[in-house]
């Protein structure tokens, strides 16, 4: 072979898996990927039945019921709307009525929100950064989840997943 | 005043790097010994000072002297001591300190142990060192000093976040570190081969040994890592691709690809433009790592106190550095000369797909990880991109490199002989067959896929024995003759079969605890049985005890099978009361390379604790392997060759060039 055809090959082939890694790419962007939504996007974007995305906003105070066997119901509220969620697995240490949280899961027939995962962190000043944004483009924001500036502590997240 | 002084030391290294940056330079364009001898001396101060800094910090830490800002927010005079020592870097401004101080580690190394890289090389690498170093001190001494005082001190301090508070934090940062950190060298040497406008296999030679010592490192920084979140976080994932994660894997499938290519061009003098652009990438992508995880665009267990101006000054650096090397590689690569020619089958041809694979992986993680930000930028949506998305692209990519790995050491130089090789793997295929068969008749209607990744696993353990076995001469000479062969084979060779065989380690525990793992989640009264995967877990009762800056509550588990009673097990919840939140610890129970796993939820009115139990099979195997690659690093890394480094240049080129 001679150099061209040689220098051909290697681009040929370099080629060929790029094209593959980008088909790969695009087929798993398409099926993949989780929208954030709050309880008030939701509504609007009328996610139906089964379709994943994460639901971020505060636990409403008094919604929390915890049933058999590991089984929770609870409400994610923006300030503007509710959606009931269950979940049924170990909750995250800081899980607070009140405080925020996103659960990752899809919407049943009946409009409950079917969690398998729900996420919180580790520090009482905590408010997911996803929630924190939301609330503020509602006008919900209140100044006592804001962290003081340079004195947020590292915050962990915590996950409860039941596969 | 020990704060004062770790001021004024971080001030004089910024100081000397300055110097460090410039003085050299103009000494190689003008020629002068005395201007490039300056790097050596400025390089080995600054590590002094930034040690100095850094050992100011230690002792403030150590000391819990509340009057400055850094020790308040992340001590508590309870802590214990290891943690005091370790909290130095358990937050933002400690952490950019460690960093910088590896820096100058790394340049201190070069100073002192380059006496035998050509003058002007060195000053050009230390000067590019210099500037990297500069912009670093500046990042810290502007945005985050750590030596800030309060006017009046607190009484006791607020403690380091507790999930840091674990021997992990010892140890993960500053592998990391040194990994991420290690990788500056090769973009040196890489940028001042581009000023010099030269490079040649002697290059290679030089650059190789730096370039696997940051690799060791970041290979064990990741594992572990990788290991801690398993324990700590309490539900037994080791592996979330959180944009954290990605960022410090990307470097590592970049630098992988780097100390391949590296090879030819040592041995070869081919590829050269190509291994200069992958340095280059490598270390980019280590500088992005940072940028990711310190300027708070992410929220993470990583992503310490957010602040925008130090996201801006980070991105700052981050262009200047990626953007002006970059131009410089688009200016000056042409000058290089191309090296020698090879066929597509051939070691070189087998590298260069191993180049082509990693790299793309790497791009598939890059759009992953930043594919969300932009969107946001872009559109205001948020998103986020899950494992699902990762095991999608990632994985298929994975797949022919892990295949044809086996088949890359076996060929030759310049032109390989394919069916040869696949003739002397025929045992490794059989093997993976018979492994395939196995599992397959065994976990009959359970997984598909699992069997079949399995065997590629073994084919590639198999494949690096059969190599070894091949070289040595195995069951064709007297097994005498063979051992004294093994002994003299290069330990490069060595090297070689030890990381590819532990890629293959590593990919059997990751399939086998995705595949086959157990579960059981349920709430738990005293006397209550919990039958795992074959398991008894009998809970015997909770108690209640104080440590040192927590109140615990410790579940006892006594484990039995078939009857016999194993061990007691007992994880535990710590609330730490200064910062008002707790912890989980998980208990772990060994057996061969699986493991039992049970970590605790919350209790309830009735006294049922929430628990959860898995059995984790061959779960150990995945951070074996990063390891067993890791020694193999380090074999290569003792190579005769290496240690003796390179030949004076202009003899070097001709002596490496073979004719064509």
């Amino acid at each position: 072979m001679t150099r061209k055809q040689r220098r051909l090959t290697m681009i040929g082939g370099s080629l060929a898996v790029l094209a593959i890694a980008a088909a790969l790419v695009l087929n798993a962007m398409r099926d993949s990927i989780v929208f954030f939504s709050t309880p008030t996007m939701a509504a609007e974007k009328q996610f139906p039945p089964g379709q994943r995305f994460r639901l971020g906003g505060l636990v409403q105070p008094g919604s929390l019921v915890r049933g058999d066997n590991l089984a929770v119901n609870f409400s994610v509220a923006d300030g503007s709307a509710t959606l009931p969620v269950t979940y049924k697995g170990i909750l995250p240490d800081l899980f607070r009525e009140g405080q925020g949280v996103v659960a990752e899961g899809a919407l049943d027939a009946s409009g409950v929100f079917k969690a398998d995962t729900v996420l919180a962190k580790h520090d009482e000043t905590y408010m997911p950064k996803d929630v924190a944004d939301a609330l503020k483009k509602q006008g919900h924001w209140k100044d006592d989840y804001g962290a003081k500036p340079g004195a947020t502590a590292a915050s962990a997240p915590v996950q409860g997943t039941s596969k | 005043m020990i704060a004062e002084a770790g001021h004024y030391a971080l001030v004089l290294a910024l100081a000397l790097a300055l110097i460090q940056s410039t003085v050299p330079m103009l000494g190689a364009r003008w020629g002068d010994q005395a201007l490039m001898n300056v790097a050596r001396s400025t390089a080995l101060a600054q590590l002094l000072f930034a040690g100095a800094s850094f050992t100011a910090l230690t002792m403030l830490h150590v000391t819990s002297d509340f009057s400055v800002v850094n020790v308040f927010e992340n001590s508590h005079s309870m802590k214990p001591l290891l943690y005091k020592i370790t909290g130095v870097w358990g937050n933002h401004e400690g952490s950019m300190l460690l960093w910088v101080l590896i820096l100058a580690l790394f340049g201190g190394l070069v100073a002192a142990f380059g006496n035998n890289l050509p003058l002007s090389l060195r000053a050009h690498v230390l000067a590019v060192q210099g500037w990297i170093a500069a912009a670093f001190y500046l990042f810290i001494l502007v945005t985050s000093n750590p030596f800030l005082r309060i006017a009046s001190p607190p009484i006791e301090g607020r403690d380091l976040n507790p999930v840091l508070q674990d021997i992990g934090l010892a140890v993960h940062p500053p592998m990391l570190y040194l990994g991420y950190v290690g990788f500056s060298i090769s973009f040196s040497f890489a940028v001042a081969a581009l000023i010099e406008g030269r490079i040649d296999a002697a290059w290679a030679r030089w650059v190789r040994p730096w370039t696997l010592v940051a690799w060791i490192f970041l290979t064990l920084g990741i594992a572990m890592g990788s290991y801690w979140a398993y324990y700590e976080l309490g539900w037994g994932g080791w592996w979330f691709w959180d944009p954290v994660e990605n960022a410090s894997l990307m470097p590592w499938l970049a630098g992988t690809a780097l100390l391949h290519s590296a090879v030819v061009m040592e041995k070869r003098n081919a590829l050269k433009v190509w291994t200069i652009l992958l340095s280059i990438l490598t270390f980019s992508l280590s500088l992005l790592g940072t940028f990711l995880v310190r300027s708070g665009v992410l929220t993470s267990v990583h992503a310490f106190a957010t602040d925008p101006a130090r996201g801006v000054f980070i991105l700052l650096i981050l262009c200047l550095f990626i953007g002006g090397s970059l131009l410089l590689y688009a200016w000056r690569a042409s000058t290089l000369k191309q090296g020698g020619l090879f066929a597509p089958i051939s070691r070189e041809g087998a590298l260069v797909l191993n180049n082509l694979f990693l790299t793309t992986a790497c791009a598939t993680v890059f759009i992953g990880t930043l594919y969300p930000l932009a969107l946001e930028v872009v559109t205001g949506d948020k998103i986020s991109v899950g494992a699902p998305f990762f095991n999608l692209t990632f994985g298929p990519l994975f797949v022919p490199l892990l295949a044809a790995m086996p088949f890359g050491p076996m060929l030759a130089w310049k032109r390989g002989d394919l069916l040869g090789a696949a003739q002397r793997l025929t045992a490794a295929g059989i093997a993976a067959l018979i492994v395939i068969a196995v599992l397959w008749a065994w976990t009959f209607g359970g997984a598909t896929f699992a069997p079949l990744a399995i065997g590629l696993a073994v084919f590639v353990v198999a494949g690096a024995v059969s190599d070894l076995a091949e070289r040595v001469g195995l069951f064709r000479i007297p097994l005498t003759i063979a051992v004294a062969r093994a002994r003299g084979l290069p330990r490069a060779t060595w090297g070689t079969a030890f990381a590819h065989a532990g890629i293959g380690i590593a990919l059997i525990g990751i399939v086998c605890e995705t595949t086959w793992n157990t579960e059981y989640i349920g709430s738990m009264k005293p006397d209550h049985v919990a039958k795992v995967a074959g398991y008894q877990l009998k809970l015997d009762g909770v108690t209640q005890r104080q440590g040192p800056n927590f109140r615990e509550m410790i579940a006892q588990f006594t484990v039995s099978r078939d009857g016999e009673t194993l061990e007691v097990m007992t994880p535990s919840k710590r609330d730490f009361t200064t910062r008002g939140s707790s912890t989980t610890e998980a208990a772990l129970l060994t057996r061969g390379a699986s493991q039992l796993y049970v970590s605790l939820g919350e209790t309830n009115a009735e006294g049922a604790i929430a628990v959860r139990i898995y059995h984790k099979p061959l779960v150990l195997l995945i951070w074996w392997g990063p390891v067993l690659m890791a020694f193999g690093g380090l074999l290569s890394l003792s190579d005769r060759r290496l240690r003796v480094g390179a030949p004076k240049p202009a003899k070097a080129a001709r002596a490496l060039q073979p004719a064509e």
